[in-house]
């Protein structure tokens, strides 16, 4: 009789990793290539962050090219696996296509809506992140003057920018932001020269903390950055660690976590727009050994009041979303 | 715009244009000989990524432009097999260069590094530092002159200055020397050098090496001097530009020096202006800014400056005798 009940417990544990094989989870990396050192890498740990708790396995796709944003979607899907995350607004057009051809799949895009039953929309409150770290480097600058360079010049990128100078401008009013943009094509995600010079014309003018929001691009901001003996504020994953000492704080954006979630949720997961900010845990400014040094008690006590004061609704930091335009310039 | 911005401004057009002036001398050698080089970015390309690698491995900057320099002569022995030896089309053996080099580039560099096709970030020795020239910080506070010496001439790195170098250099090469005559004709007149007793083969390849080392130099000064490392795709489509450039140059080496200073200004600005407003214009989109170094390339080819007719027997692979 023990013996027969291992025996069949084996075969149910069988059968359940058998269907599990069947609705494998899968992830799509943007073009910006799976090792960015920010928003993709960021997706890339909360998978195998999920993998090794879960102990499943998954299939990724990184897109070498626009071309195949469709085709990517549709062979996963095609292939069984569900669900199917795609961090990275620009497979929104993609995925209003095909989601609708899987009504039995579940979609998952992050940083973008796409209105589907089966599709579940991942948002961050980027512009309160990016609230609270302009507060950090408006309180770190000595010139009063700040840089901010942005990746292609999309709406998403004017919601960090957005939120980023309405941080600034509350806690220094006289102070001056330099808004650039690095490119208006995919290009622009990847950079790092002009991501460089950007920054060295910020700093020309005076500039003395830059943040960038502009995946790959950005490695050459915090790299010019260090060089001049300036400040760099890192975006999505943590980047403290890529110089440190010269990198002020990174605005986290827990993109591991939204896609871990996804991973857990698994097919039965709930579909609609998901919002998630600081209350969540799914924002924070990173604060690790490497930036110890340059956050003083008194920054942090800053930074965590206006963290408190968003989440008690006290601050309403304007969405760029909400009206295409930021009141702050 | 003050005098200082402006000077912030050229700084910036002077590092901006060495990676074009390089290729760009590197094009205009493989050119002048005959051989249609596209493959000017692939070149650029395979040597930022061994430059990088190898400067990222040995912690030395001098031994990653070695590296480069071998891995883009590589490429270029390469095209010279393709289309010399074989009589190959030049323009597709230069764009299969540019395939192999952006795939190879990052397959590599995954497999070594697993940085997603990145190499580490370089620092200290393994980059090619700014150079200060003497006298930069006593001489500074002299009114007009002193700033331009250390701003803008001074506090660049090593490659900055080869690539100035080279222009002279160049010029002397191709209409000084025999060499340089015996090339120019290879590239008009190839039947008239193979009867005067001189191996076409031979000196096609010289020009077409020498187009590999100056682009080796161009791509190790965009990975190791003006950026920290390798990324995936880095030349960004500067190779062709220096191609531009080069019609726009008419194939001389001082007119390849303005033209690329032209285009390396053009993204300065770019940079720097992301909207200008034009008087009677209004605002001018930053994208009509990053755009304008394409547009212009357009007016140059539909004929704007002149006629740019290229060396006369360009793309033609040479065979003695019609088989």
């Amino acid at each position: 009789m023990e013996k027969l009940h291992s025996v069949l417990a084996g075969a149910a544990a069988l059968s359940l990793a058998g269907s599990a094989a069947v609705a494998e989870p899968a992830i799509i990396y943007d073009v910006g290539g799976k090792f960015d050192k920010s928003f993709n890498e960021s997706a890339w740990s909360g998978a195998e962050a999920w993998k090794e708790e879960a102990g499943g396995s998954y299939r990724e796709i990184e897109l070498q090219s626009e071309a195949q944003r469709e085709q990517a979607i549709r062979r996963l899907a095609e292939a069984g696996n569900n669900p199917i995350v795609m961090p990275g607004f620009s497979f929104g057009t993609s995925l209003s296509t095909v989601a609708p051809e899987f009504p039995d799949t579940k979609f998952v895009i992050i940083d973008m809506v796409v209105d589907q039953p089966n599709v579940r929309s991942v948002l961050f409150k980027e512009h309160e992140g990016s609230y609270v770290v302009g507060v950090i480097a408006a309180m770190a600058s000595e010139s009063g003057t700040l840089g901010f360079v942005g990746g292609m010049d999309i709406p998403l990128i004017r919601k960090f920018a957005c939120g980023y100078v309405q941080g600034v401008m509350a806690t220094n009013p006289n102070a001056r932001v330099i808004q650039n943009m690095t490119g208006t094509t995919g290009a622009a995600w990847n950079d790092p020269v002009k991501g460089a010079e950007l920054t060295r014309a910020q700093i020309a003018e005076g500039a003395d903390v830059v943040y960038h929001a502009a995946g790959g691009t950005g490695i050459g901001v915090l790299q010019a950055a260090a060089d001049a003996g300036i400040l760099g504020i890192g975006v999505d994953a943590n980047q403290n660690y890529l110089q440190p000492g010269s990198v002020l704080t990174s605005m986290v954006k827990r993109v591991d976590s939204a896609v871990h979630a996804a991973f857990s949720d698994g097919p039965e997961m709930e579909t609609g727009i998901v919002e998630i900010s600081f209350a969540e845990g799914g924002i924070a400014y990173a604060l690790d050994e490497h930036n110890a040094p340059l956050i003083s008690d008194e920054i942090k006590a800053g930074a965590d009041s206006a963290i408190e004061m968003i989440l008690a609704g006290e601050i309403m930091v304007h969405n760029y979303f909400a009206t295409d335009s930021c009141p702050d310039s | 715009m003050d005098f200082a911005t402006v000077l912030q401004l050229l700084d910036s057009t002077l590092r901006l244009s060495t990676p074009l002036l390089l290729a760009c001398l590197a094009g205009l050698f493989s050119e002048r000989a005959g051989i249609f080089d596209i493959g000017l970015e692939g070149k650029m390309l395979a040597s930022a990524f061994f430059s990088a690698a190898v400067a990222a491995a040995t912690g030395s900057a001098l031994l990653g432009l070695a590296a480069g320099m071998f891995a883009s002569m590589a490429l270029a022995a390469l095209h010279g097999l393709a289309s010399i030896t074989f009589r190959g089309n030049q323009l597709i053996s230069g764009v299969a260069i540019n395939f192999l080099a952006s795939g190879l580039t990052a397959l590599i560099g995954q497999n070594w590094f697993k940085l997603g096709g990145r190499t580490p970030a370089l620092s200290g020795d393994a980059r090619f530092l700014p150079i200060d020239f003497y006298f930069s910080e006593t001489l500074s506070s002299i009114p007009f002159i002193g700033p331009i010496y250390s701003e803008l001439l001074s506090g660049h790195t090593l490659m900055v200055y080869v690539a100035l170098a080279a222009v002279p250099a160049t010029w002397w090469i191709l209409f000084r020397t025999r060499f340089g005559l015996q090339l120019r004709a290879v590239g008009e007149n190839p039947e008239a050098v193979d009867t005067a007793g001189l191996s076409v083969t031979a000196l096609r390849y010289q020009a077409t090496l020498i187009c590999g080392l100056l682009c080796g130099l161009a791509g190790a000064y965009l990975a190791t001097g003006m950026a920290a490392g390798f990324i995936r795709d880095m030349t960004a489509g500067k190779g062709f530009i220096a191609l531009a450039a080069l019609i726009f140059a008419k194939w001389r080496p001082g007119y390849a020096l303005l033209a690329c200073l032209l285009f390396g200004l053009l993204e300065a600005v770019a940079i720097r202006f992301q909207n200008i407003d034009v008087v009677g214009v209004g605002t001018v989109p930053v994208q009509f800014m990053q755009a304008l170094p394409y547009i212009l390339t357009v007016v140059i080819l539909a004929g704007f400056i002149g006629k740019a007719i290229p060396p006369r027997a360009g793309g033609e692979p040479y065979a003695k005798e019609r088989a």
